[in-house]
Protein backbone atom coordinates (compact mmCIF):
# COMPACT_ATOMS: atom_id res chain seq x y z
CA UNK A 1 0.00 0.00 0.00
CA UNK A 2 1.18 3.52 -0.92
CA UNK A 3 1.70 5.94 1.66
CA UNK A 4 -1.49 7.95 0.80
CA UNK A 5 -3.64 5.05 1.51
CA UNK A 6 -1.77 4.12 4.85
CA UNK A 7 -2.71 7.59 5.92
CA UNK A 8 -6.12 7.27 4.99
CA UNK A 9 -6.41 4.51 7.05
CA UNK A 10 -4.90 5.67 10.07
CA UNK A 11 -6.33 9.71 9.77
CA UNK A 12 -9.53 8.54 11.56
CA UNK A 13 -7.74 7.65 14.57
CA UNK A 14 -5.67 10.92 14.74
CA UNK A 15 -8.84 12.70 14.86
CA UNK A 16 -10.10 10.13 17.78
CA UNK A 17 -6.88 10.12 19.26
CA UNK A 18 -8.16 12.99 22.46
CA UNK A 19 -10.93 10.97 22.91
CA UNK A 20 -9.44 7.61 22.96
CA UNK A 21 -6.81 7.94 25.24
CA UNK A 22 -9.84 10.21 27.25
CA UNK A 23 -11.93 7.55 27.86
CA UNK A 24 -8.76 4.81 28.78
CA UNK A 25 -7.80 7.11 31.44
CA UNK A 26 -10.71 9.12 32.77
CA UNK A 27 -14.08 6.93 31.81
CA UNK A 28 -13.64 3.72 30.98
CA UNK A 29 -9.90 3.16 32.88
CA UNK A 30 -11.27 4.91 35.79
CA UNK A 31 -14.26 2.88 36.25
CA UNK A 32 -12.61 -0.30 35.88
CA UNK A 33 -9.69 0.80 38.48
CA UNK A 34 -12.48 1.89 40.94
CA UNK A 35 -13.39 -1.97 40.78
CA UNK A 36 -10.12 -3.49 41.97
CA UNK A 37 -10.05 -0.24 44.13
CA UNK A 38 -13.55 -1.70 46.04
CA UNK A 39 -11.29 -4.86 46.85
CA UNK A 40 -8.78 -2.67 48.21
CA UNK A 41 -8.74 -1.72 51.70
CA UNK A 42 -6.50 1.84 51.21
CA UNK A 43 -6.03 4.97 53.66
CA UNK A 44 -4.36 6.98 50.54
CA UNK A 45 -0.74 7.24 52.86
CA UNK A 46 -0.36 3.41 53.38
CA UNK A 47 0.09 0.67 50.38
CA UNK A 48 -3.60 -1.07 49.24
CA UNK A 49 -4.58 -4.10 51.11
CA UNK A 50 -6.44 -6.96 48.84
CA UNK A 51 -9.30 -8.13 51.02
CA UNK A 52 -11.68 -9.39 48.17
CA UNK A 53 -15.64 -8.77 48.98
CA UNK A 54 -14.98 -7.50 52.17
CA UNK A 55 -16.03 -3.43 51.94
CA UNK A 56 -19.72 -4.74 50.07
CA UNK A 57 -19.84 -6.94 52.90
CA UNK A 58 -18.97 -4.64 55.47
CA UNK A 59 -21.78 -2.06 53.65
CA UNK A 60 -24.48 -5.10 53.70
CA UNK A 61 -23.78 -5.45 57.10
CA UNK A 62 -23.61 -1.56 58.06
CA UNK A 63 -27.55 -0.53 59.15
CA UNK A 64 -25.93 3.25 58.47
CA UNK A 65 -25.38 2.26 54.89
CA UNK A 66 -29.00 0.87 54.91
CA UNK A 67 -30.00 4.43 56.13
CA UNK A 68 -28.10 6.09 53.22
CA UNK A 69 -29.67 3.68 50.16
CA UNK A 70 -32.93 4.97 52.10
CA UNK A 71 -32.42 8.30 51.44
CA UNK A 72 -31.35 8.13 48.41
CA UNK A 73 -34.14 6.38 47.55
CA UNK A 74 -36.47 8.62 49.23
CA UNK A 75 -35.05 11.79 47.36
CA UNK A 76 -35.21 10.14 43.89
CA UNK A 77 -39.04 8.94 44.31
CA UNK A 78 -40.13 12.55 45.63
CA UNK A 79 -37.71 14.73 43.38
CA UNK A 80 -38.35 12.44 40.39
CA UNK A 81 -42.38 12.61 40.05
CA UNK A 82 -42.45 16.07 41.33
CA UNK A 83 -40.37 17.37 38.63
CA UNK A 84 -41.59 15.44 35.47
CA UNK A 85 -44.83 16.38 36.48
CA UNK A 86 -44.59 20.40 37.58
CA UNK A 87 -42.02 21.01 34.10
CA UNK A 88 -44.91 19.63 32.13
CA UNK A 89 -47.49 21.44 33.80
CA UNK A 90 -45.24 24.66 32.82
CA UNK A 91 -44.68 22.92 29.35
CA UNK A 92 -48.42 23.23 28.80
CA UNK A 93 -48.29 27.18 30.26
CA UNK A 94 -45.90 28.27 27.96
CA UNK A 95 -46.87 26.28 25.00
CA UNK A 96 -49.31 29.36 23.22
CA UNK A 97 -48.51 32.07 20.85
CA UNK A 98 -49.63 34.75 23.73
CA UNK A 99 -47.56 38.55 23.40
CA UNK A 100 -44.27 38.13 26.09
CA UNK A 101 -44.63 34.27 26.16
CA UNK A 102 -40.77 34.49 25.33
CA UNK A 103 -39.96 36.33 28.70
CA UNK A 104 -41.89 33.98 30.99
CA UNK A 105 -39.81 31.39 28.94
CA UNK A 106 -36.72 32.90 29.83
CA UNK A 107 -37.47 33.61 33.14
CA UNK A 108 -38.55 30.13 34.18
CA UNK A 109 -35.22 28.86 32.85
CA UNK A 110 -32.66 31.59 35.10
CA UNK A 111 -32.59 28.85 37.76
CA UNK A 112 -30.83 26.60 35.23
CA UNK A 113 -28.02 28.76 33.96
CA UNK A 114 -27.28 29.61 38.37
CA UNK A 115 -24.81 28.07 40.20
CA UNK A 116 -26.47 25.23 42.63
CA UNK A 117 -24.32 26.80 45.10
CA UNK A 118 -25.22 30.95 44.34
CA UNK A 119 -28.89 29.10 44.41
CA UNK A 120 -28.50 27.10 47.19
CA UNK A 121 -27.36 29.67 49.23
CA UNK A 122 -30.10 31.81 49.11
CA UNK A 123 -32.58 29.06 49.72
CA UNK A 124 -31.14 27.98 53.31
CA UNK A 125 -31.14 31.52 53.61
CA UNK A 126 -34.73 31.39 52.92
CA UNK A 127 -35.07 28.04 54.77
CA UNK A 128 -34.18 29.77 57.63
CA UNK A 129 -37.04 29.00 60.78
CA UNK A 130 -37.22 32.67 61.87
CA UNK A 131 -35.58 35.01 59.54
CA UNK A 132 -36.66 33.28 56.27
CA UNK A 133 -38.80 34.32 53.78
CA UNK A 134 -40.38 30.91 53.13
CA UNK A 135 -41.50 30.22 57.37
CA UNK A 136 -42.65 34.20 57.06
CA UNK A 137 -44.84 33.50 53.84
CA UNK A 138 -46.72 30.68 55.29
CA UNK A 139 -47.21 32.09 58.61
CA UNK A 140 -48.54 35.69 56.86
CA UNK A 141 -50.75 33.91 54.11
CA UNK A 142 -51.96 30.81 55.64
CA UNK A 143 -51.23 31.21 59.32
CA UNK A 144 -49.00 28.13 59.24
CA UNK A 145 -45.82 27.63 61.57
CA UNK A 146 -43.24 26.75 59.50
CA UNK A 147 -41.02 23.16 60.17
CA UNK A 148 -37.27 24.42 61.01
CA UNK A 149 -36.67 22.70 57.51
CA UNK A 150 -32.88 22.19 57.35
CA UNK A 151 -32.69 21.87 60.82
CA UNK A 152 -34.69 19.03 60.87
CA UNK A 153 -34.44 15.53 60.63
CA UNK A 154 -37.73 15.33 58.75
CA UNK A 155 -37.58 18.23 56.85
CA UNK A 156 -34.12 18.53 55.88
CA UNK A 157 -34.39 16.28 52.91
CA UNK A 158 -37.96 17.40 51.88
CA UNK A 159 -36.11 20.97 51.29
CA UNK A 160 -33.16 19.36 49.11
CA UNK A 161 -36.15 18.26 47.15
CA UNK A 162 -37.55 21.82 46.82
CA UNK A 163 -34.05 23.36 46.09
CA UNK A 164 -34.03 20.51 43.23
CA UNK A 165 -37.08 20.51 41.59
CA UNK A 166 -36.66 24.29 41.61
CA UNK A 167 -33.26 24.23 39.67
CA UNK A 168 -34.32 22.23 36.93
CA UNK A 169 -37.90 23.15 35.96
CA UNK A 170 -36.69 25.00 33.30
CA UNK A 171 -34.28 22.14 31.44
CA UNK A 172 -37.32 19.59 31.35
CA UNK A 173 -39.66 22.26 30.26
CA UNK A 174 -37.74 23.08 26.82
CA UNK A 175 -37.67 19.31 26.35
CA UNK A 176 -41.62 19.24 27.07
CA UNK A 177 -41.81 22.18 24.71
CA UNK A 178 -40.32 21.08 22.21
CA UNK A 179 -42.02 18.21 22.54
CA UNK A 180 -44.99 19.29 22.07
CA UNK A 181 -44.28 21.43 19.15
CA UNK A 182 -43.98 18.38 16.87
CA UNK A 183 -47.59 17.23 17.57
CA UNK A 184 -49.57 18.04 14.12
CA UNK A 185 -52.04 20.56 15.49
CA UNK A 186 -54.59 19.25 12.68
CA UNK A 187 -55.34 16.21 15.36
CA UNK A 188 -55.65 18.73 17.88
CA UNK A 189 -58.28 20.46 15.34
CA UNK A 190 -60.14 16.77 14.42
CA UNK A 191 -60.64 15.94 18.19
CA UNK A 192 -62.09 19.35 18.74
CA UNK A 193 -64.48 18.76 15.61
CA UNK A 194 -65.35 15.13 17.27
CA UNK A 195 -66.24 16.72 20.33
CA UNK A 196 -63.64 15.89 22.41
CA UNK A 197 -63.10 18.32 25.34
CA UNK A 198 -59.68 19.17 26.79
CA UNK A 199 -58.93 16.96 28.94
CA UNK A 200 -59.64 14.26 26.28
CA UNK A 201 -57.23 15.61 24.14
CA UNK A 202 -55.05 15.38 26.61
CA UNK A 203 -55.55 12.33 27.66
CA UNK A 204 -55.51 10.73 24.22
CA UNK A 205 -53.65 12.86 22.04
CA UNK A 206 -50.92 15.04 23.95
CA UNK A 207 -49.76 11.86 26.30
CA UNK A 208 -49.43 9.25 23.81
CA UNK A 209 -47.76 11.27 21.22
CA UNK A 210 -45.26 13.22 23.85
CA UNK A 211 -44.35 9.73 24.75
CA UNK A 212 -41.30 9.42 23.94
CA UNK A 213 -39.88 13.05 25.02
CA UNK A 214 -41.69 12.00 28.88
CA UNK A 215 -39.30 9.04 28.48
CA UNK A 216 -35.87 10.61 27.48
CA UNK A 217 -36.77 13.55 30.47
CA UNK A 218 -37.27 10.61 33.17
CA UNK A 219 -34.54 9.02 32.41
CA UNK A 220 -32.03 12.25 32.65
CA UNK A 221 -34.22 13.22 36.00
CA UNK A 222 -33.73 9.99 37.52
CA UNK A 223 -29.73 9.81 36.64
CA UNK A 224 -29.70 13.40 38.18
CA UNK A 225 -31.53 12.98 41.08
CA UNK A 226 -29.60 9.50 42.20
CA UNK A 227 -26.37 11.84 41.09
CA UNK A 228 -27.33 14.61 43.82
CA UNK A 229 -24.40 16.18 45.84
CA UNK A 230 -24.25 19.47 45.29
CA UNK A 231 -27.56 20.46 47.18
CA UNK A 232 -26.41 18.07 49.78
CA UNK A 233 -22.77 19.76 50.33
CA UNK A 234 -23.75 23.35 50.84
CA UNK A 235 -27.35 22.89 52.16
CA UNK A 236 -26.77 20.61 54.35
CA UNK A 237 -23.85 18.44 54.49
CA UNK A 238 -25.35 15.19 55.16
CA UNK A 239 -26.95 16.51 58.55
CA UNK A 240 -28.57 17.49 60.91
CA UNK A 241 -27.77 13.87 62.05
CA UNK A 242 -27.16 12.42 58.74
CA UNK A 243 -30.43 12.46 57.41
CA UNK A 244 -29.17 13.69 54.44
CA UNK A 245 -26.39 11.26 53.68
CA UNK A 246 -26.70 10.13 50.15
CA UNK A 247 -24.89 7.57 48.36
CA UNK A 248 -22.74 10.20 46.53
CA UNK A 249 -22.21 11.56 49.38
CA UNK A 250 -21.25 9.03 51.30
CA UNK A 251 -18.70 8.31 48.56
CA UNK A 252 -17.22 11.94 48.97
CA UNK A 253 -17.29 11.30 52.57
CA UNK A 254 -15.85 8.22 52.50
CA UNK A 255 -12.86 9.42 50.09
CA UNK A 256 -11.81 12.55 50.95
CA UNK A 257 -13.05 13.05 54.37
CA UNK A 258 -12.35 10.04 55.86
CA UNK A 259 -9.90 8.29 53.09
CA UNK A 260 -11.57 4.96 53.08
CA UNK A 261 -10.60 4.69 49.37
CA UNK A 262 -11.58 1.18 48.86
CA UNK A 263 -14.85 1.59 50.94
CA UNK A 264 -16.19 4.56 48.91
CA UNK A 265 -15.07 3.07 45.52
CA UNK A 266 -17.53 -0.08 47.06
CA UNK A 267 -20.45 2.46 48.20
CA UNK A 268 -19.38 4.08 43.97
CA UNK A 269 -19.89 0.98 42.53
CA UNK A 270 -23.41 0.10 44.76
CA UNK A 271 -24.51 3.64 43.45
CA UNK A 272 -23.36 2.75 39.70
CA UNK A 273 -25.23 -0.62 40.02
CA UNK A 274 -28.44 0.81 41.20
CA UNK A 275 -28.59 3.70 38.72
CA UNK A 276 -27.99 1.12 35.59
CA UNK A 277 -30.43 -1.17 37.03
CA UNK A 278 -33.29 1.31 37.01
CA UNK A 279 -32.01 2.90 33.63
CA UNK A 280 -32.43 -0.74 32.38
CA UNK A 281 -35.58 -1.22 34.21
CA UNK A 282 -37.32 1.94 32.70
CA UNK A 283 -36.30 0.69 28.89
CA UNK A 284 -37.54 -1.87 29.19
CA UNK A 285 -41.00 -0.89 30.15
CA UNK A 286 -41.00 1.75 27.76
CA UNK A 287 -42.61 -0.78 25.74
CA UNK A 288 -45.43 -0.91 28.00
CA UNK A 289 -46.23 3.33 27.56
CA UNK A 290 -43.59 4.78 24.79
CA UNK A 291 -45.42 5.20 21.75
CA UNK A 292 -43.21 5.90 19.14
CA UNK A 293 -45.00 6.94 16.38
CA UNK B 1 -65.20 37.28 26.01
CA UNK B 2 -64.66 33.27 27.10
CA UNK B 3 -61.38 33.77 24.99
CA UNK B 4 -59.94 37.05 26.54
CA UNK B 5 -60.79 35.34 29.83
CA UNK B 6 -58.81 32.05 29.32
CA UNK B 7 -56.03 34.48 28.19
CA UNK B 8 -56.40 36.55 31.62
CA UNK B 9 -56.02 33.22 32.87
CA UNK B 10 -53.18 32.19 31.82
CA UNK B 11 -51.41 35.45 32.29
CA UNK B 12 -52.12 35.23 35.72
CA UNK B 13 -50.63 31.51 36.28
CA UNK B 14 -47.83 32.62 34.24
CA UNK B 15 -46.97 35.54 36.43
CA UNK B 16 -47.45 33.31 39.61
CA UNK B 17 -44.80 31.02 38.59
CA UNK B 18 -42.68 33.47 37.49
CA UNK B 19 -43.01 35.21 40.83
CA UNK B 20 -41.76 31.72 42.48
CA UNK B 21 -39.13 31.20 40.21
CA UNK B 22 -37.72 34.50 40.12
CA UNK B 23 -38.68 35.53 43.81
CA UNK B 24 -35.48 33.67 45.52
CA UNK B 25 -33.05 35.84 42.84
CA UNK B 26 -35.04 38.72 44.19
CA UNK B 27 -34.49 37.96 47.81
CA UNK B 28 -30.84 37.16 47.06
CA UNK B 29 -30.43 40.88 45.71
CA UNK B 30 -32.53 42.51 48.31
CA UNK B 31 -31.14 40.94 50.78
CA UNK B 32 -27.18 41.58 49.74
CA UNK B 33 -28.48 45.64 49.74
CA UNK B 34 -29.15 45.02 53.92
CA UNK B 35 -27.89 46.46 56.69
CA UNK B 36 -26.84 42.96 59.08
CA UNK B 37 -29.17 44.46 61.48
CA UNK B 38 -32.03 44.48 59.16
CA UNK B 39 -31.79 41.06 58.20
CA UNK B 40 -32.40 39.68 62.01
CA UNK B 41 -35.05 41.68 62.66
CA UNK B 42 -38.52 40.20 63.35
CA UNK B 43 -41.09 39.66 61.68
CA UNK B 44 -38.78 39.97 58.73
CA UNK B 45 -38.85 42.65 56.02
CA UNK B 46 -38.90 42.24 52.14
CA UNK B 47 -37.14 45.30 51.35
CA UNK B 48 -34.02 46.79 52.85
CA UNK B 49 -34.81 49.89 55.35
CA UNK B 50 -32.10 51.70 53.06
CA UNK B 51 -30.17 50.05 50.09
CA UNK B 52 -26.49 49.82 50.89
CA UNK B 53 -23.06 48.48 48.68
CA UNK B 54 -21.66 48.28 51.88
CA UNK B 55 -22.10 44.36 51.65
CA UNK B 56 -19.83 44.24 48.34
CA UNK B 57 -17.30 46.01 49.49
CA UNK B 58 -16.56 43.88 52.64
CA UNK B 59 -16.97 40.89 50.39
CA UNK B 60 -14.33 41.97 48.74
CA UNK B 61 -12.23 41.98 52.13
CA UNK B 62 -13.22 38.80 53.38
CA UNK B 63 -12.65 37.17 49.93
CA UNK B 64 -9.73 37.48 47.10
CA UNK B 65 -13.03 38.11 44.45
CA UNK B 66 -10.51 39.61 41.84
CA UNK B 67 -8.21 36.44 42.34
CA UNK B 68 -11.28 34.02 42.30
CA UNK B 69 -12.96 35.27 39.20
CA UNK B 70 -9.74 34.80 37.20
CA UNK B 71 -9.22 31.27 38.68
CA UNK B 72 -13.11 30.75 37.65
CA UNK B 73 -12.27 32.48 34.67
CA UNK B 74 -8.91 30.98 33.03
CA UNK B 75 -10.60 27.43 33.86
CA UNK B 76 -14.17 27.85 32.20
CA UNK B 77 -12.68 29.41 29.50
CA UNK B 78 -9.73 26.95 28.88
CA UNK B 79 -11.59 24.07 29.30
CA UNK B 80 -14.46 25.37 26.72
CA UNK B 81 -11.49 25.55 23.94
CA UNK B 82 -10.79 22.35 24.94
CA UNK B 83 -14.07 20.55 24.79
CA UNK B 84 -15.30 22.11 21.97
CA UNK B 85 -11.51 21.69 19.81
CA UNK B 86 -11.52 17.82 21.26
CA UNK B 87 -15.05 16.97 20.34
CA UNK B 88 -15.47 18.67 17.08
CA UNK B 89 -12.30 16.32 15.66
CA UNK B 90 -14.07 12.99 17.03
CA UNK B 91 -17.18 14.20 16.01
CA UNK B 92 -15.70 14.98 12.53
CA UNK B 93 -14.48 11.46 12.26
CA UNK B 94 -17.66 9.97 13.77
CA UNK B 95 -19.45 11.64 11.12
CA UNK B 96 -17.65 11.41 7.96
CA UNK B 97 -15.02 8.97 8.04
CA UNK B 98 -15.38 4.73 8.13
CA UNK B 99 -12.92 2.89 9.87
CA UNK B 100 -12.70 -0.51 11.70
CA UNK B 101 -14.68 -0.42 15.44
CA UNK B 102 -16.33 3.02 14.54
CA UNK B 103 -19.81 1.93 15.87
CA UNK B 104 -18.24 0.02 18.97
CA UNK B 105 -16.04 2.98 19.50
CA UNK B 106 -19.03 5.57 19.51
CA UNK B 107 -21.50 3.05 21.47
CA UNK B 108 -18.53 2.85 24.35
CA UNK B 109 -18.61 6.78 24.19
CA UNK B 110 -21.84 7.31 24.48
CA UNK B 111 -22.60 5.18 27.08
CA UNK B 112 -20.00 6.61 29.25
CA UNK B 113 -22.64 9.44 29.86
CA UNK B 114 -24.25 7.04 32.26
CA UNK B 115 -21.49 6.41 34.49
CA UNK B 116 -22.02 8.33 37.66
CA UNK B 117 -18.73 11.02 38.36
CA UNK B 118 -18.62 9.69 41.56
CA UNK B 119 -17.11 5.96 40.08
CA UNK B 120 -14.53 7.72 38.22
CA UNK B 121 -13.28 10.27 40.57
CA UNK B 122 -11.23 8.39 42.89
CA UNK B 123 -9.34 7.18 40.33
CA UNK B 124 -9.09 10.20 38.36
CA UNK B 125 -7.96 11.73 41.40
CA UNK B 126 -5.15 9.79 41.74
CA UNK B 127 -3.98 10.19 38.04
CA UNK B 128 -3.88 13.90 39.03
CA UNK B 129 -2.01 13.24 42.23
CA UNK B 130 0.72 11.47 40.61
CA UNK B 131 1.17 14.05 38.43
CA UNK B 132 1.38 16.36 40.58
CA UNK B 133 -1.85 18.47 39.87
CA UNK B 134 -3.23 18.57 43.15
CA UNK B 135 -4.65 22.22 44.07
CA UNK B 136 -3.70 23.26 40.60
CA UNK B 137 -6.13 24.80 37.87
CA UNK B 138 -4.74 22.01 35.40
CA UNK B 139 -6.13 19.08 36.93
CA UNK B 140 -9.28 20.84 36.44
CA UNK B 141 -8.68 21.48 32.99
CA UNK B 142 -7.19 19.19 31.54
CA UNK B 143 -9.83 16.65 31.02
CA UNK B 144 -11.45 18.83 28.68
CA UNK B 145 -9.12 18.27 26.48
CA UNK B 146 -9.99 14.86 25.81
CA UNK B 147 -13.93 14.88 24.18
CA UNK B 148 -16.62 14.08 25.98
CA UNK B 149 -19.75 12.67 25.14
CA UNK B 150 -22.34 15.13 25.44
CA UNK B 151 -20.41 17.45 23.18
CA UNK B 152 -19.48 14.53 20.54
CA UNK B 153 -22.75 13.81 20.06
CA UNK B 154 -23.97 17.12 19.41
CA UNK B 155 -21.35 17.98 16.75
CA UNK B 156 -21.69 14.67 15.25
CA UNK B 157 -25.46 15.26 15.05
CA UNK B 158 -24.82 18.83 13.86
CA UNK B 159 -22.17 17.69 11.32
CA UNK B 160 -24.72 15.11 9.55
CA UNK B 161 -27.02 17.89 8.48
CA UNK B 162 -23.98 19.70 6.21
CA UNK B 163 -24.36 18.43 2.53
CA UNK B 164 -21.63 16.47 1.46
CA UNK B 165 -21.52 18.06 -1.77
CA UNK B 166 -18.99 21.09 -0.34
CA UNK B 167 -17.04 18.58 0.99
CA UNK B 168 -16.46 16.86 -2.41
CA UNK B 169 -16.01 19.71 -4.15
CA UNK B 170 -12.75 20.87 -1.78
CA UNK B 171 -11.40 17.23 -2.46
CA UNK B 172 -11.61 17.71 -6.02
CA UNK B 173 -9.82 20.79 -5.69
CA UNK B 174 -7.09 18.63 -3.89
CA UNK B 175 -8.37 19.39 -0.54
CA UNK B 176 -6.97 17.31 2.40
CA UNK B 177 -9.16 16.19 5.13
CA UNK B 178 -8.19 18.46 7.85
CA UNK B 179 -8.39 21.51 5.94
CA UNK B 180 -11.99 20.38 4.69
CA UNK B 181 -12.34 20.09 8.70
CA UNK B 182 -11.14 23.52 9.44
CA UNK B 183 -11.70 25.72 6.59
CA UNK B 184 -15.19 24.25 5.37
CA UNK B 185 -16.55 22.36 8.00
CA UNK B 186 -16.14 24.41 11.03
CA UNK B 187 -17.22 27.64 9.88
CA UNK B 188 -20.00 26.22 8.20
CA UNK B 189 -21.19 24.56 12.30
CA UNK B 190 -21.03 27.91 14.11
CA UNK B 191 -24.31 27.40 15.62
CA UNK B 192 -23.25 24.29 17.01
CA UNK B 193 -20.07 25.30 18.09
CA UNK B 194 -21.49 28.25 19.97
CA UNK B 195 -24.08 26.06 21.63
CA UNK B 196 -21.56 23.86 22.75
CA UNK B 197 -18.89 26.21 23.69
CA UNK B 198 -21.56 28.19 26.07
CA UNK B 199 -22.76 24.64 27.64
CA UNK B 200 -19.27 24.18 28.50
CA UNK B 201 -18.25 27.42 30.02
CA UNK B 202 -21.59 27.34 31.97
CA UNK B 203 -20.83 23.91 33.33
CA UNK B 204 -17.00 24.82 34.35
CA UNK B 205 -17.95 28.27 35.85
CA UNK B 206 -20.72 26.52 38.03
CA UNK B 207 -19.20 23.50 38.79
CA UNK B 208 -18.66 22.55 42.84
CA UNK B 209 -17.56 18.98 42.96
CA UNK B 210 -14.15 19.53 41.09
CA UNK B 211 -12.98 22.60 43.42
CA UNK B 212 -14.18 20.97 46.11
CA UNK B 213 -11.86 17.98 45.35
CA UNK B 214 -8.79 19.26 43.93
CA UNK B 215 -7.98 22.77 45.13
CA UNK B 216 -7.57 23.70 48.54
CA UNK B 217 -5.38 27.06 49.14
CA UNK B 218 -7.05 30.37 49.14
CA UNK B 219 -4.92 31.49 46.18
CA UNK B 220 -6.97 28.25 43.60
CA UNK B 221 -10.23 28.84 44.86
CA UNK B 222 -12.83 29.50 42.17
CA UNK B 223 -15.95 31.56 43.14
CA UNK B 224 -18.07 28.46 43.68
CA UNK B 225 -15.81 26.86 46.31
CA UNK B 226 -14.53 29.91 47.68
CA UNK B 227 -18.58 31.25 48.62
CA UNK B 228 -18.94 27.36 49.82
CA UNK B 229 -15.99 27.87 52.41
CA UNK B 230 -17.06 31.43 53.23
CA UNK B 231 -20.69 29.87 54.38
CA UNK B 232 -18.89 26.84 55.91
CA UNK B 233 -16.66 28.53 57.63
CA UNK B 234 -17.02 31.29 60.07
CA UNK B 235 -19.82 33.45 58.06
CA UNK B 236 -23.07 30.62 59.02
CA UNK B 237 -25.09 33.33 59.50
CA UNK B 238 -23.94 36.76 57.93
CA UNK B 239 -26.60 35.97 54.60
CA UNK B 240 -25.53 39.77 53.34
CA UNK B 241 -22.28 38.87 52.67
CA UNK B 242 -23.18 35.91 51.42
CA UNK B 243 -26.13 36.77 49.20
CA UNK B 244 -23.30 39.70 47.90
CA UNK B 245 -20.79 37.14 46.84
CA UNK B 246 -23.76 35.19 45.38
CA UNK B 247 -25.09 37.82 43.18
CA UNK B 248 -21.73 38.47 41.80
CA UNK B 249 -21.58 34.66 41.18
CA UNK B 250 -24.47 34.62 39.40
CA UNK B 251 -24.31 37.74 37.21
CA UNK B 252 -21.53 37.04 34.57
CA UNK B 253 -23.85 33.94 33.90
CA UNK B 254 -26.99 35.75 33.86
CA UNK B 255 -25.32 38.05 31.39
CA UNK B 256 -23.90 35.55 29.00
CA UNK B 257 -27.75 33.66 29.50
CA UNK B 258 -29.04 36.56 28.16
CA UNK B 259 -26.81 37.14 25.11
CA UNK B 260 -26.69 33.81 23.86
CA UNK B 261 -30.16 32.01 25.38
CA UNK B 262 -31.10 30.84 22.05
CA UNK B 263 -28.01 28.68 21.82
CA UNK B 264 -28.87 26.90 24.98
CA UNK B 265 -32.49 26.27 23.98
CA UNK B 266 -31.77 24.79 20.62
CA UNK B 267 -28.89 23.07 22.46
CA UNK B 268 -30.59 21.91 24.74
CA UNK B 269 -34.04 20.31 22.62
CA UNK B 270 -30.77 18.95 19.84
CA UNK B 271 -29.77 16.58 21.95
CA UNK B 272 -33.22 15.78 23.80
CA UNK B 273 -35.37 14.63 21.02
CA UNK B 274 -33.38 13.87 17.56
CA UNK B 275 -32.19 10.53 18.34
Amino acid sequence: MNRAGVFRRVEPYLYLLPTIVGLLLFSAGAVAASFFLSFTEWDIITPPRWIWFDNYLGLWQSEFFWEVVRHTLLFVLLAVPASVIASLALALLVNTTLRGVTFFRTVYFLPVVSSMIAVALVWSWMFNPRYGLLNTLLHSLFGIQGPAWLDDTTWALPAMVIVTVWKGLGYSMVIFLAGLQNIPGDLYHAATLDGAGAWRRFRHITLPLLSPTTFFVLVVTLINAFQVFEQTYVLTKGGPANSTVTLSYYVYQNAFQFFHMGQAAAVSYVLFALLFGVTLIQFRLQRRWVFYG
Amino acid sequence: MARGLRAALRYALLGAVALVMVGPFLWMVATSMMDQADIFRYPPRFLPAEFTLRNYRAIMDVLPLGRMILNSFTIALSATVGQVLSCALAAYAFARMKFRGQSAIYFVLLATMMIPPQVTMIPVFLIMRFLGWIDTLTALIVPAFFGGAFGTFLLRQFFATIPQDLEDAARIDGCGRFRIFWRIVLPLSRPALITLALFTFMAYWNDLLGPVIYLSSVEKATLTIGLANLQSGIMTTRYDLLMAGSVLSVLPILVLFAMGQRWFVRGITMTGLKE
